[in-house]
């Protein structure tokens, strides 16, 4: 900051006090003004910015103490300074209390002088930064919304506002899709560890050893390939929320490994012996029957009841198809927006259409199927025709019949094993031939 | 014409006041003149803080450079500048102590070599040092006459220093941007 920018505002009723401070501080760069008491002080804040001001403390009328008070009614922004001829400690007290920076006495030594406003204007500064962080922070973070207003989603969001200021270890379980990871998120803004990471783990898909080197990092030369220390995301989450997506996916050692940095706080990098201590909060996420996984010796019993402190479950979309139509408009909005399109709204037949699909793959699949019909739209509202073919063609079944049950289930299975359907025909203990009969007769679609 | 009047007052050291002519002129590019001042120096002494008030002391001369002004209507549009020298304590009426003082982009600037002797420190005498310093003030207070501010640059003749050990760090010339303003006040 250049320092003509820097205000500062001598208050005292001595005119040679007024005049010294002021040529001391203009020959300093500053932008220097003086008021002769407490009232000429206030008239001065109007309109003007300061950063600093000095003010006496023994003024005919206002003294420093009052105009103090009334400066801090106004602002919290302006550095006060209350200059005294005389050392008390009452009245410094009283002034520190009132919310001064400092107290000086008559006459001031020119060096202290100095080193106490160039100490006062890197503490405004240091604040404004952190205010400006905080402010980023605050707006990158509320990027992500939970919408809805049906009664599960609301829940939801209770659990969600109740959990979060605590450093509750949270298991979100809901089927894929409905927006767990969201959630973490939401709960995480809402911590006090907002200021630090949520850093995300993708336990699926990973062998023991990547995972194991994901989590914990590892040393240079831990093994081939490791040409440099890497930190790992339990030691990159230190301070934030480490959220382990997926949870149900990993191997039994990795299991025995998380469990123990999850009570201890404390771990070492793979290929390495130094014990590094991290302060995280757990939040996990699975969508599939851990309690079985615990029965069938897959997951660590001790390891789950760690884990499932307190549990959100996200309700699948078809079981609160009342958000359809504010999250299909949320979507449309936000790709709209994206690809700077002017598409407005959904014709009827396009929103009965997104309403009675069954949407098997949750919000996820409602959002891939909004952008996929902007991308496509040409008039100003969406047509059906706009719409993914599976969308329009396989309305949502009542839910009732046996056939609708069936059809629900096959495509959850489906959808679990990515379509493998060896290991989908496994699970629901049918031949491959009757499984595809069963995907042709529901006109069952993999997802793109 | 331009130049610069050096005033020694009381009972100040001539060597010390010499000593900056030359320096003074180099940097100035005018003529540096010794001239007698008549200032009643008791006037301006504190008997409780055994200090001399420089404020008071500019204001006496400025005040007397008006009479002489109006007196000789032709010096009006004269750039000459005054430079007292002294060998005691000064004080502004707000701090404890001053090395210097100036009228911000006027004519009349003080300074003192009381506190920028080593002995005041209890060490040993060093003259070379004591002469580099008051160098460095009288450059600087004569600097502010010429309207300029402190300068952020260490280097800088007009870098502020509260304490003697910040006079011996800084530079003993103007940075090209301060030597501007001094050289071509109009720049």
């Amino acid at each position: 900051m250049n320092k003509q920018d820097i205000g500062i505002l001598v208050v005292d009723d001595e005119l040679i006090v007024r005049e010294s401070l002021t040529k001391w501080f203009r020959e300093d760069g500053f932008r220097v003004d003086a008021a002769e008491n407490g009232a000429a002080a206030l008239r001065k804040l109007q309109g003007n910015s300061w950063n600093i001001m000095l003010v006496d403390i023994k003024m005919p009328g206002m003294d420093g103490i009052e105009l103090l008070q009334r400066i801090r009614e106004i602002t919290k922004e302006i550095t006060v300074i209350i200059i005294t001829a005389f050392a008390s400690v009452d009245s410094a007290v009283k002034a520190l209390k009132e919310g001064a920076y400092d107290y000086i006495t008559k006459p001031i030594d020119p060096d202290y002088l100095d080193h106490l406003i160039e100490k006062a204007l890197k503490e405004q500064q240091l604040v404004r930064e952190n205010r400006q962080l905080r402010d980023t922070v605050s707006e990158l973070s509320t990027a992500g919304e939970i919408i809805g207003d049906s009664p599960e989603i609301r829940n939801v969001m209770e659990l969600i506002h109740t959990v979060a200021p605590t450093d509750t270890t949270v298991m979100i379980r809901g089927e894929s899709g409905t927006g767990k990871e969201l959630v973490a998120r939401a709960i995480h803004n809402g911590s006090p560890r907002r200021y630090f990471p949520i850093v995300t783990v993708n336990c699926g898909g990973m062998t023991e050893t990547l995972l194991e080197s994901e989590l914990f990092g590892h040393e240079r030369g831990a093994f081939t390939g490791a040409q440099q220390r890497r930190k790992g995301k339990v030691e990159l989450a230190d301070g934030g929320t480490l959220f382990l997506d997926e949870i149900g996916n990993i191997d039994m050692k990795t299991q025995m490994d998380l469990l123990r940095v999850i009570e201890t706080k404390q771990f070492t990098r793979v290929g390495g012996t130094d014990i590094i201590r991290s302060d995280f909060r757990v939040i996990c996420a699975t969508n599939k029957d851990l309690e079985q996984a615990v029965k069938d010796g897959i997951f660590r019993e001790d390891l789950f009841y760690r884990l499932n402190v307190f549990t959100v479950c996200l309700p699948p979309l078809r079981k609160r198809p009342g958000d359809i139509a504010q999250l299909a408009h949320y979507f449309l909005e936000k790709y709209t927006r994206a690809m700077t399109k002017t598409v407005k709204s959904f014709t009827p037949e396009a929103m009965h259409a997104l309403k009675g699909y069954d949407w098997p793959g949750n919000v996820r699949e409602l959002e891939n199927a909004v952008e996929r019909a902007v991308v496509v739209c040409k008039g100003p509202s969406i047509e059906k025709d706009d719409l993914p073919v599976q969308t329009v063609a396989a309305p949502r079944p009542d839910g009732r019949k046996l056939e609708d049950i069936e059809h629900r289930y096959i495509a959850e299975v489906l959808d679990e094993t990515g379509w493998n359907i060896t290991r989908s025909a496994s699970i629901l203990d049918i031949d491959r031939v009757t499984l595809y009969h069963k995907i042709e007769k529901f006109g069952l679609k993999r997802k793109q | 014409m331009n130049s610069i009047h050096l005033l020694p007052l009381g009972d100040v050291d001539r060597g010390i006041v010499e000593s900056l002519q030359q320096p003074l002129s180099r940097v100035f590019r005018m003529p540096v003149l010794l001239k007698e001042a008549n200032l009643p120096l008791d006037a301006f002494f504190d008997e409780a803080r055994g200090q001399y008030n420089s404020t008071a002391m500019i204001q006496f001369l400025r005040n007397e450079q008006s009479a002489l002004a109006r007196l000789h209507p032709g010096r009006e549009g004269s750039h000459e500048r005054i430079l007292m020298v002294f060998g005691s304590d000064l004080y502004i009426p707000v701090l404890t102590y001053v090395f210097g003082e100036a009228e911000l982009g006027g004519r009349v600037a003080i300074v003192s070599y009381y506190r920028l002797r080593n002995e005041l420190y209890g060490l040993p005498l060093q003259r070379p040092l004591l002469l580099k310093r008051i160098c460095k003030e009288a450059l600087h207070e004569l600097g502010h006459t010429y309207g300029l501010t402190h300068c952020l640059l260490q280097d800088c003749v007009m870098h502020a220093s509260t304490y003697v050990e910040d006079i011996d760090l800084k530079g003993d010339t103007f940075c090209p941007d301060c030597i501007a303003a001094v050289q071509n006040p109009r720049a």
